[in-house]
């Protein structure tokens, strides 16, 4: 059996209007029936861009906001049904590291009375100096220094930060931590740092993630099962590596491909799909399929009937009526929903020209930048050739009078 | 590498990277006062109001002449329709009933210090009490709570709609005149302002992540109410309390000018001075100008620790 | 000549109100050229966007001061009045900031936004401004331009409203273009038109780009010349191919290490660049990023590094001690030291 467990969750706030007495005039579909399970010992990271509801089932799945229906089942119990009383006692097994650092620690306590509320208030610790012993251990595994107790949240840097609300849910023990976009606020040079360290305890202490994140770099680095969510629903599951070798869902072949690679090599020889149009609001979704307002190969089925996640090999999980149409080249995409582009700029005028200029390039090389450039030169104005000093520049120039 | 350079290496690297280590565990609050320590306009702030403390404490023990008797009656009487200027026995003269200014000033300082207080207190404790109240049901009472909060804050919205001075007046009408009136009606119209403050504060601290943290804690309500919320609102109402006292002294100022105050007119209060010096303006401006500064600078003393603070406490200015 | 010639330009904070002295940008030099994307890559607080502040003569005159100069098109824009500059913004030189919320005016609808820019330097009014902005948000990509020019900002989705902070950047046909984080508010599949977009203006029109990023993918696809920025110096500066295939400085070759990459294999765990951005040092005592670096010995503090020519022709590094990979150790001369010095701490 998994650990965690979620059966047709779905999260609708209402939409209130009125003076005196609230109307419900609408609803926001934020999650809209995910069913996915989550292994003991491994991490299951939800992708999706904002407005998808990753967030909102993460807070669901710990009770944060009201589950509208559906089952969230942690080690055979069903929280959505547990009583207000029982659940505060499960909290401790079911904890979660927020996005932003500092918004997440109350600026006016210590570290100290962050970390040892949680553990006073399910009785861990017979009394607070035993409760300091532990808290100490902790900020040792996360990497703080012990100093560290009687200072403020504000006197800690945005990465240090993010250890203290780790050490502040690992102080609980529990069983699962969801992370909601865990290194998102962070700088580009600390993100590794929280990223191995939560790899670290997860090989220390068995813990089990659910990783948010609108990353998907993070999350296929940290993850060994990844969810994308679209509007609401899940498009498509997979485990990591395969995932990124074989996207199958449309949404998640645009995503994948969009996402920059630090490799300018790669980016060279990589293609993006480009999808036109924006997220429909889930507060009125599209009817059946929620993507077929943005996807390339749509049909006219997808508009009608809402496909549900199945299985298609490899543990491959799809919301798609089309997925072996468009596997097998059946369908192909279609162009006016979507633009197929390289995803590096091409080595145009401008690179040849900054390159002959700071190398003076090789001479084999001269003569197929003076045809570029003088196709560029004639694009733009007659300044630009000005301002160029180099010398195939200038024959440019004389060549296009 | 050797050793050596490799010690010397750390050692210079600690040298250099010692200064980056800010003093430990300086709380915001700490952090607050810090930063109002060092504000010009705090400092002027608590000069004008401790001088106005030290008055209003011992000013009647310090006061040359007796405020009420009238001392020098005769001399008034005699010079009909012109006052006696400022001299070295009187030195802001004497008023229109032969009584001394400059005594009927230093005593009056108390009974204006006391209206301030008190009623910024009436105002700021039952507000609060309401705020809390309602803050502490909108934000973690769910549906019901939040019926609670709408029921309330509609309440203070009608007592914010009234004009505070014609809400002043009617209370002192029904209560009859006194000086406790006064407080009472200066206080009952700060009460929906320190509520909706107070409210509005704790549903925006309310909806922020650590609160979130809290719950996930499994910390209980009340809890949470009261050491994660609560810490975290109350600047603004610190700030509004000073600024409030300001506003206070200058309303008690009118009601007793308009005469609701104290029946009694020979208890000298900087806002009865005022209104009786307005029959004699013509004659005696001098009688109207002394309250009116007192009033004026203790309330600008008053506004500028408010703003100084503000300032303190805005983390947005922290740097 | 280069369009823009940036030279030891500095940026300095303070002074005034008792507070002390900060350099938020310090000595930075590249050159922009017509039909080139310029990188300025760095971390929050390593003076990439005060850069771009400071060129646009948008920082306040109080409390500030500027060193250097900034040669656009031969004049100095920092010793140039605040009339010439605002005859200079939105005509010949054009900047899109991050949040396109708010930049663009809550209150006023898109065309008018549009339109003033038209008439301010372009003297257009009435109909044909108007034709003109509905062409330069159809140039952009927003479709059904006509209606969308009588909307306000807060009806635009996150995407459409940098698209029309871009058609009113790029009203003017400006020379430079001048892009802080374009990209970091929106979603990657929004991310991906946008820098599209950009591309073809650099492409199409010859604009040159000056991109101010912190995320290094995108440099990969859209920079010719990258400088990677720490605590306010250029730290590295060469172009995309050689940056990535060989970063020497400690830091951009940490942070090429430390960044997960999507194609990369699953498992194996990030070389992160140890403690944070504030436990660096003063220049004046060395390398900034010494306390941070792997490679640091203790010539690295004594004075500041100068930027040299270590390798390729066009590749700038500001270190005492270049990382080298093992490779290339054998093709260039490196002193005996600087190997060691690499061998005894990567381990």
């Amino acid at each position: 059996m998994s650990l965690l467990e979620l059966n047709d969750v779905k999260v609708h706030f209402p939409i209130k209007r009125g003076v005196f007495f609230d109307r419900t005039v609408g609803h926001v579909y934020a999650v809209d029936g995910i069913s996915l399970k989550v292994e003991a010992g491994e991490t299951y990271g939800l992708v999706g861009e904002s407005g998808c509801g990753k967030t909102t089932l993460g807070r669901a799945v710990l009770r944060l906001v009201d589950i509208t229906s559906g089952e969230v089942v942690l080690d055979g119990t069903d929280l959505a049904s547990l009583p207000d009383k029982e659940m505060r006692s499960m909290r401790r097994r079911l904890q979660m590291v927020f996005q932003d650092p500092l918004g997440s620690l109350n600026p006016r306590q210590n570290i100290e009375s962050i970390l040892s509320e949680g553990m006073a208030a399910h009785g861990i610790g017979a009394n607070q100096e035993e409760r300091r012993e532990k808290i100490r251990a902790i900020l040792a595994k996360v990497g703080l220094p012990s100093n560290a107790l009687s200072r403020y949240p504000h006197e800690f840097s945005g990465g240090q930060r993010q250890r203290i609300g780790i050490a502040r849910a690992l102080v609980l023990e529990p069983d699962v931590i969801i992370c909601d976009e865990p290194v998102s606020a962070l700088d580009v040079s600390i993100q590794a740092q929280v990223v191995n360290l939560l790899d670290e305890l997860q090989e220390e202490l068995g813990l089990t993630y659910v990783v948010i994140a609108h990353d998907l770099a993070v999350v296929r680095h940290i993850s060994d099962v990844i969810g994308v969510m679209y509007l609401g629903s899940l498009v498509e599951e997979a485990p990591s590596d395969s995932l990124y070798a074989e996207p199958k869902h449309p949404y998640t072949k645009a995503l994948m491909s969009a996402v920059p690679i630090p490799d300018p090599v790669v980016e060279e020889a990589r293609e993006r799909i480009l999808l036109t149009g924006d997220l429909p609001s889930p507060a009125n979704p599209p009817s059946g399929c929620r993507f077929h307002t943005r996807c390339p190969w749509a049909q006219p089925k997808c508009k009608e009937e809402r496909p549900q996640l199945r299985e298609v090999g490899d543990g491959h999980r799809v919301a798609c009526h089309f997925v072996e149409d468009i596997e097998s080249g059946v369908l192909q995409i279609g162009t006016d929903r979507a633009a197929v582009v390289p995803a590096a700029r091409t080595e145009d005028a401008g690179i040849e020209a900054a390159a002959a200029k700071a190398a003076e390039a090789a001479e084999a090389a001269e003569d197929k930048a003076v045809e570029e450039k003088s196709a560029s030169v004639e694009a733009t104005d007659s300044e630009a050739a000005e301002t160029d000093s180099t010398e195939s520049a200038k024959d440019s120039t004389a060549q296009g009078a | 590498m050797t050793t050596s350079t490799k010690a010397a290496k750390i050692e210079r690297l600690a040298e250099l990277t010692a200064q980056n280590e800010t003093s430990s565990g300086a709380s915001l609050w700490r952090e607050a006062f810090r930063r109002l320590k060092t504000s010009k306009m705090a400092i002027i702030g608590g000069v004008v109001i401790a001088a106005f403390i030290v008055m209003a404490v011992v000013g009647p023990w310090v006061a040359p002449h007796s405020p009420k008797a009238l001392t020098w009656k005769d001399e008034v009487f005699l010079n009909r329709g012109e006052f006696v200027g400022p001299r070295g026995e009187n030195w802001f003269g004497l008023d229109h009933l032969g009584r001394d200014m400059f005594s009927r000033f230093l005593v009056g300082a108390r009974q204006t210090l006391l209206v301030g207080v008190v009623s910024m207190l009436i105002g700021l404790i039952i507000g609060a009490v309401i705020g809390v109240v309602s803050g502490a049901a909108a934000t973690l009472g769910g549906a019901a709570g939040r019926r609670v909060d709408t029921v309330v804050m509609r309440i203070t919205d009608i007592m914010l709609a009234l004009p505070s001075l014609l809400l002043a007046a009617s209370i002192a009408a029904v209560m009859g005149q006194s000086l406790t009136t006064v407080m009472i009606a200066v206080g009952v119209v700060q009460i929906p302002i320190f509520a909706r403050l107070l409210r509005g504060s704790m549903l925006a601290q309310g909806s922020k992540d650590y609160v979130l943290a809290a719950k996930s804690l499994g910390i209980r309500k009340r809890r949470i109410v009261v050491t994660q919320i609560l810490p975290n609102s109350l600047s603004p109402v610190i700030v509004q309390a000073t600024l409030s006292l300001a506003t206070a002294i200058i309303e008690a100022a009118a009601l007793s000018y308009l005469g609701l105050g104290n029946p009694d007119p020979s208890v000298p209060e900087w806002g009865v001075m005022l209104s009786q010096a307005q029959r004699f303006f013509d004659n005696a401006p001098m009688m109207a100008v002394y309250p009116a500064v007192g009033i004026i600078i203790t309330a600008l003393g008053f506004t500028l620790l408010g703003e100084a603070m503000r300032e303190a406490l805005d983390p947005k200015l922290r740097g | 000549m280069a369009l823009l010639s940036v030279d030891e330009l500095s940026v300095t904070f303070g002074g005034v109100h008792g507070r002390k002295e900060s350099t938020a940008v310090d000595g930075v030099s590249f050159d922009v050229d017509q039909g080139q994307v310029v990188g300025l890559v760095g971390e929050s607080g390593c003076g990439k966007s005060v850069t771009s502040l400071a060129l646009m003569g948008l920082l306040p005159g109080k409390g500030v001061k500027l060193g250097g100069r900034a040669d656009f098109d031969g004049n100095n824009l920092l010793t140039m009045s605040q009339r010439e500059l605002r005859e200079m913004r939105g005509k010949e030189i054009a900047m899109i900031f991050q949040d396109p919320l708010s930049s663009l005016n809550p209150v006023v609808p898109i065309g008018v936004q549009v339109t003033e820019i038209l008439q301010r330097h372009r003297g257009l009014k009435g109909e044909p401004a108007r034709k003109e902005a509905a062409h330069l948000l159809d140039r952009v990509g927003i479709p059904d331009p006509t209606r969308r020019l009588k909307e306000y900002p807060h009806q635009l989705s996150g995407g459409m409203r940098q698209r029309a902070l871009i058609a009113m950047a790029v009203a003017c046909a400006p020379r430079l273009l001048i892009a802080d984080e374009p990209t970091t508010a929106l979603d990657v599949t929004i991310q991906a038109q946008i820098l599209e977009l950009l591309k073809e203006l650099v492409d199409e029109e010859g604009t040159a780009l000056l991109m101010i990023t912190h995320d290094l993918g995108v440099v990969a696809g859209l920079c010719d010349q990258v400088n990677v920025l720490y605590a306010g110096k250029v730290v590295e500066s060469a172009d995309r191919h050689e940056l990535f295939a060989h970063p020497m400085h400690p830091y951009a070759h940490g942070l090429l290490e430390s960044i997960p990459r999507l194609d990369a294999p699953r498992g194996e765990p990030l070389k992160p660049i140890r403690g944070s951005i504030n436990d660096r040092i003063a220049w004046a005592d060395g390398c900034a990023f010494a306390p941070r670096c792997d490679y640091y010995t203790i010539e690295c503090l004594t004075g500041t590094p100068a930027l040299t020519v270590p390798a390729a022709a066009g590749h700038q590094v500001r270190c005492v001690n270049p990382v080298r990979e093992p490779v290339e150790i054998a093709t260039l001369e490196t002193p005996d030291v600087t190997a060691t010095a690499h061998g005894g701490t990567s381990a």
